[in-house]
């Protein structure tokens, strides 16, 4: 029951604050219930068995029983992480968008909380219909809160974002439905749509023929998510999306929508099509290390700070691409690290743009210029988490690089020779960008808000420290005690990537020696 | 003490020292704030006292005090742990580091106390101390890179420390990115060892080490120490990517002294003697560090001669003594790099902390143009400075003398060593003599020629307390490396220093030494004693002498290749030129044509087509009954025709 509660939990939280009858409290009310919320996640984090690679905490209940479709949860190593982050960010977001969100204050809070019951939904749905419905579910509230809290040409991106990934995901549907009419094959005749009969069927490869079911079927699935990731070159709705939302939009955005693609590549696409994902898992590295150093140059450029996050994100989750596609044990455990960080780290950057937008209304890095000096505390907060971005070692960032590097010199060493320029465009760019906004002689905005006293620029209010300090100091602690995170996943990455052929399939042992290793 | 707690106080006092003062970073009590930094690191020195003691009293053999505090990274096979190492090499390194670091620290009070940041700039020097430590102490290549980009961190910070100076602020952003195109290839060279030898732990590298046969080009051995070497040539400032360091002379001067100067350079050189029995099972990785060691030193020593900022020309002056230390250690001289380490953080720090002084008195100017005659205004800082100049240019017995010599002889009688090694050893010890000589003469000697507003005057005993201990060590510091040769003319004097470090030193395969004489040693010995005191001799006289213009007449004379050397090779304007501006111009190309008018165009295409498709079959349904029909026609002509065609 605990992870059922933990899905709908928040959309009951959305009930309560559209039917809130004070628009002044219910911001209260959705901080209370999204620390609540967190709270039922370390529930689960506590009982959750760190040796156990498969599934736990299982929940399967019949829905539609004529298509074997059922309300089917599960939680292991690796959704586990993401449920956390999720459910970790969403407080924080809620705090840090006190000021910014004004109007329709409860509709926001309700969006706010049935897209975070969609996203745990889709982390934890193990029946490819409820999986889906989630996963559609996602969009709605992310087109509203893009489409009336966002910015001026709100319009055209929410539309963007919305046709981009719903042409991904019609392809899957088709594909969830052509799997379930194979399903009787390995159920004796029950058709089923859970995503553990779907493991079992062997899909038969055939390398080289494009148009057999495995191949067609992975790249039906592999589409749609490498749209949400966004993967080069399918990245163009992301930079809009992102300068358009308001800025709790985009911390949900960066932070878990994101990695709802990267890791459905994990938990649908490798274990359903390992053949395939092999065959074809070139094409996505390569797609990978050109989003790496395409993303980190168009950043470059960017006059817009949030465009040059938007396209440090585009090269970041290129990272975690090649981490996942190179299917060893650094890649993945990397990937999913990664994740975790560029929620984090990218979640941060989006916040403190935030709340300097909120100031000065303007993002534009040329009419910056010696905010350090206005803005100290928050000039530390930000290069703190530039550091994170760029990843210095003891912060977040460097393990999962590192480690997604290791992984992809073991794939081949040119991969990571290629990947590896990144280590200094990232720098680059950030660096250059710190430089321009933060250092130098004082700017357009920072010699205006001297004489202005309506515009003058505060630094940091205790209500924004307390938003960014659970943000930072997560960026140490992951930084140097990794361990204290990975142990919960890395059995279930190492079963992944012993087993791919035969994943969760019962009867078959699970490796256990990985683990034991580990342990040693 | 239990060394493993001693080692914790030493890593973590410094951090201590970190948050108390970064914590209050706006308070502007230079006292507390000087005295908690100065406290932690001085706390650390003392730890590193206590370890070496300790280290003393044990079996040679067993020189080594190892901890481990906990697994940091465990995937799969490739285990780090957070642990940390004092040997016979490390233990010089933390004493160098605290010892010189108290002293810069202590002397950062008197400098720094005028200035607004100054919490923040201790915060700052505390955790390079601590990154710099992480960094030698590292039992591991990957935690020694914590430390490496660690100490990078540091640097980016006090280099762009006063922030509103745009210049400063590139400075610093110019050493982070070059230096981080080194450790991005530092990166490769860990993947490359891990894959052969299947560990990152130095210890266990430099025991499979000689288990490795292919010594070729492409062998992972050299590919891999080639990799960490371009590393090294970003941190310690070697051509090619040496171009920041005489940028970094943005930050406060005790800033060059201590990370610019005495600690974070060297570090390059300090990684390969940790791990000399990888580096000497790849020839050709020796031979390229050699020969960029030597050009380096030749190279940058000529910028120096041209440059008046009296910082530039001590900054292009360490990466000309950097150099020495590579073109040691690519002979196999591991020891002697070490030594000159050792001897050149003495001098090296004890100048940039004296030319502080001098900017101090001064009141900012650096130009030393714009000085002279300085002697009789501040006798404390010039007798110092007189010391590290004695030093630098290899006078006997000062401290660099022993070590450059051990240097130039190795670097021609090692098997690995080569006779024009040695030349352009001795060609860079001579325009060092003449470099120093030419600061010295226009800085403290001769007449002066400062401005009339200017009043310069000798700095506080804050600041010349450590330019007098780090002045002593100039003098006695060479003292323990003394040669053989010396040692045994002068009577059994043993070199202290080769012995302590001789089980961590692994031999060179080829047969050493063989067909040097004693004689030869001595013949090169007063060679380069003598270029360099006939170098300095001609310095002072074209400098000191009276209505001279001999510098300006040799300027002229060499027309484009003063001009050229004086603008330093134009190398600076060469990468903007060839790679930064092209980059950008690129990225701005890709942005406006790739991604707003092919990607993103080739989407609208698609979506028009669906919406094209979509209002081709609204125009069907327009409601008008004879269209109707009409499609109705056509409908029943295609099917009969089908069916009659069958």
């Amino acid at each position: 029951m605990l992870l059922t509660l933990l899905v709908f939990l928040p959309l009951l939280f959305a009930v309560s604050a559209a039917i809130w009858p004070q628009k002044e409290t219910v911001r209260y009310l959705a901080l209370a219930g999204s620390l609540i919320e967190f709270i039922v996640s370390l529930c689960v984090l506590v009982q959750f068995d760190k040796t156990m690679p498969t599934m736990q905490f299982v929940e399967k209940y019949t829905w539609i029983e004529r298509f074997g479709i059922s309300y089917f949860l599960g939680v292991d190593g690796i959704s586990l992480m993401l449920v956390m982050l999720t459910t970790f960010l969403t407080p924080i977001i809620i705090l840090a968008s006190w000021k910014t969100i004004d109007e329709k204050v409860k509709g926001f809070h309700a969006a706010l909380f049935i897209l975070q019951t969609a996203m745990l939904g889709s982390f934890l749905a193990l029946d490819a219909i409820l999986f889906y419905t989630f996963w559609e579910l996602s969009l709605v509230p992310m087109y509203f809160i893009v489409g009336i809290w966002g910015g001026a040409r709100r319009i055209y991106a929410t539309v963007k974002f919305f046709i981009y990934t719903m042409a991904g995901s019609v392809l899957m549907l088709l594909a969830i439905i052509f799997m379930m009419r194979l399903t009787p094959e390995v159920t004796g005749g029950q058709m089923s749509a859970s995503l553990l009969d779907f493991y079992r069927l062997k899909i038969p490869f055939v390398a080289g023929n494009f148009f057999t079911p495995q191949t067609l079927l992975f790249f039906a699935f592999a589409l749609a998510f490498a749209i949400k990731v966004p993967m080069f070159p399918l990245h163009t709705w992301l930079p809009d999306a992102h300068v358009e939302a308001p800025t709790p939009g985009s911390v949900i955005l960066a932070g878990v929508m994101l990695k709802m693609g990267t890791y459905c590549f994990i938990r649908w696409v490798i274990p359903m099509f390992p053949e395939a994902a092999e065959h074809y898992g070139w094409i996505f590295i390569a797609a990978g290390v050109i989003g790496i150093i395409y993303g980190a140059l168009v950043a470059m450029v960017q006059p817009d700070v949030k465009k040059l996050i938007a396209y440090s994100s585009v090269s970041h989750m290129g990272y975690i691409i090649i981490g996942i596609f190179v299917m060893n044990v650094y890649g993945v455990n990397g990937a999913l690290y990664q994740m975790l960080n560029h929620g984090i780290s990218t979640g941060a950057l989006f916040i403190l743009i935030g709340m300097i937008y909120e100031r000065t209304h303007s993002r534009e890095i040329s009419k910056y210029g010696g905010l350090a000096s206005a803005m100290p505390i928050f000039t530390i907060a930000f290069v703190i988490v530039t550091m994170s971005s760029i990843a210095v070692p003891m912060t977040n960032g460097f393990i999962g690089e590192f480690l997604i590097l290791l992984g992809s010199y073991e794939y081949s060493p040119w991969v990571a020779v290629l990947s590896v320029t990144g280590v200094v465009l990232g720098a680059s760019y950030m660096l250059w960008m710190v430089k321009r906004v933060f250092f130098g002689p004082k700017g357009e905005i920072v010699l205006a808000s001297e004489h202005d006293d309506h515009h003058a620029l505060h630094d940091l209010n205790s209500r924004e420290v307390a938003v960014l300090i659970p943000l930072l100091l997560m960026i140490f602690w992951m930084g140097l005690f990794p361990n204290h995170f990975m142990d919960y996943s890395k059995a279930s990455v190492d079963y992944l990537i012993k087993n791919k052929t035969d994943y969760m399939v019962p009867g078959v042992p699970v490796a256990h020696q990985a683990t034991q290793e580990v342990s040693k | 003490m239990n060394t493993q707690i001693l080692i914790a106080i030493l890593l973590l006092s410094p951090v201590v020292g970190f948050l108390l003062n970064g914590f209050r970073f706006r308070s502007t009590n230079y006292v507390s704030a000087g005295a908690i930094a100065t406290g932690a690191v001085f706390i650390s020195f003392i730890c590193s006292v206590l370890l070496f003691v300790e280290l003393v009293g044990l079996p040679a053999e067993s020189r080594t005090i190892a901890v481990n505090y906990f697994q940091w990274i465990g995937v799969g096979k490739f285990t780090i742990n957070a642990g940390f190492v004092v040997d016979q090499i490390s233990s010089i390194m933390i004493l160098i580091i605290t010892g010189v670091g108290s002293l810069i620290h202590l002397f950062s009070i008197g400098y720094m106390h005028h200035d607004k940041g100054v919490t923040k700039y201790f915060a700052y020097l505390n955790l390079f101390i601590f990154n710099m430590l992480i960094l030698v102490l590292g039992d591991s290549l990957l935690t020694m890179f914590v430390g490496w980009e660690g100490v990078g961190l540091c640097s980016y910070l006090l280099i762009g420390f006063w922030f509103s100076d745009s210049a400063k602020a590139a400075a610093g952003m110019k050493a982070f990115i070059t230096n981080r195109v080194g450790d991005a290839a530092f990166i490769i060279g860990m993947f490359i060892l891990f894959t052969t030898f299947g560990t990152l732990n130095i210890h266990d590298l430099n025991a499979l080490a000689p288990t490795v046969a292919d010594a070729s080009w492409m062998g992972a051995v050299t590919l891999g120490t080639l990799m960490l070497f371009i590393g090294a040539t970003g941190k310690s400032a070697q051509i090619p990517l040496y171009v920041w360091l005489p940028d970094a002379m943005a930050g406060p001067t005790p800033v060059s002294a201590l990370i610019h100067a005495a600690t974070m350079v060297t570090a390059g050189v300090y990684m390969i003697v940790r791990l000399n029995p990888i580096f000497i099972m790849a020839p050709n990785t020796m031979m390229v560090i050699a020969s960029i060691g030597a050009a380096t030193a030749v190279m940058a020593a000529t910028i120096g001669l041209t440059q008046f900022d009296i910082k530039k020309v001590l900054a292009y002056s360490t990466v000309s003594q950097l150099g020495y230390m590579f073109l040691a250690v690519g002979v196999g001289a591991f020891g002697a790099g070490m030594f000159h380490l050792m001897t050149h953080a003495f001098f090296k720090a004890l100048m940039f902390l004296g030319s502080g002084s001098v900017i101090h008195g001064m009141h900012e100017e650096q130009d030393i143009r714009k000085m002279g005659g300085l002697k009789k205004y501040m006798p404390i800082t010039h007798f110092t400075f007189l010391i590290g100049w004695l030093a630098i240019i290899g006078m006997p017995p000062f401290a660099g003398f022993f070590s450059k010599d051990e240097i130039l002889w190795q670097a021609y009688s090692s098997p690995r060593g080569h006779v024009l090694l040695w030349v352009a050893g001795a060609l860079g010890a001579a325009l060092t003599a003449f470099y120093m000589t030419r600061l010295m003469a226009l800085t403290f000697w001769g007449e002066s020629r400062v401005d009339k507003h200017v009043h310069p005057h000798e700095s506080g005993s804050l600041m010349t307390i450590p330019l007098i201990v780090l002045a002593i060590l100039s003098v006695i510091g060479g003292w323990v490396g003394i040669p053989h040769v010396i040692g045994e003319t002068l009577g059994h004097i043993p070199n202290v220093w080769e012995h302590w470090l001789e089980p961590l030193i692994a031999k060179l395969p080829e047969a050493a030494h063989e067909g040097h004489s004693v004689a030869e040693e001595w013949a090169l010995m007063g060679v380069s004693v003598s270029l360099a005191s006939i170098s300095a001799l001609t310095a002072a006289v074209m400098y000191l002498k009276k209505g001279s213009d001999s510098p300006q007449k040799i300027a002229t004379s060499l027309g484009p290749v003063y001009r050229a050397v004086y603008n330093k090779y134009y190398v600076d304007e060469f990468y903007f030129g060839t790679i930064i501006n092209p980059l950008v111009k690129v990225s701005r190309q890709i942005w406006y044509y790739v991604d707003v008018n092919i990607i993103d165009k080739a989407t609208y295409k698609i979506s028009d087509l669906v919406k094209g498709a979509g209002s081709f079959v609204r125009t069907l349904q327009t409601g008008n009954m004879q269209q109707y029909a009409l499609y109705i026609v056509i409908g029943v002509v295609i099917t009969l025709s089908l069916v009659m065609m069958r």
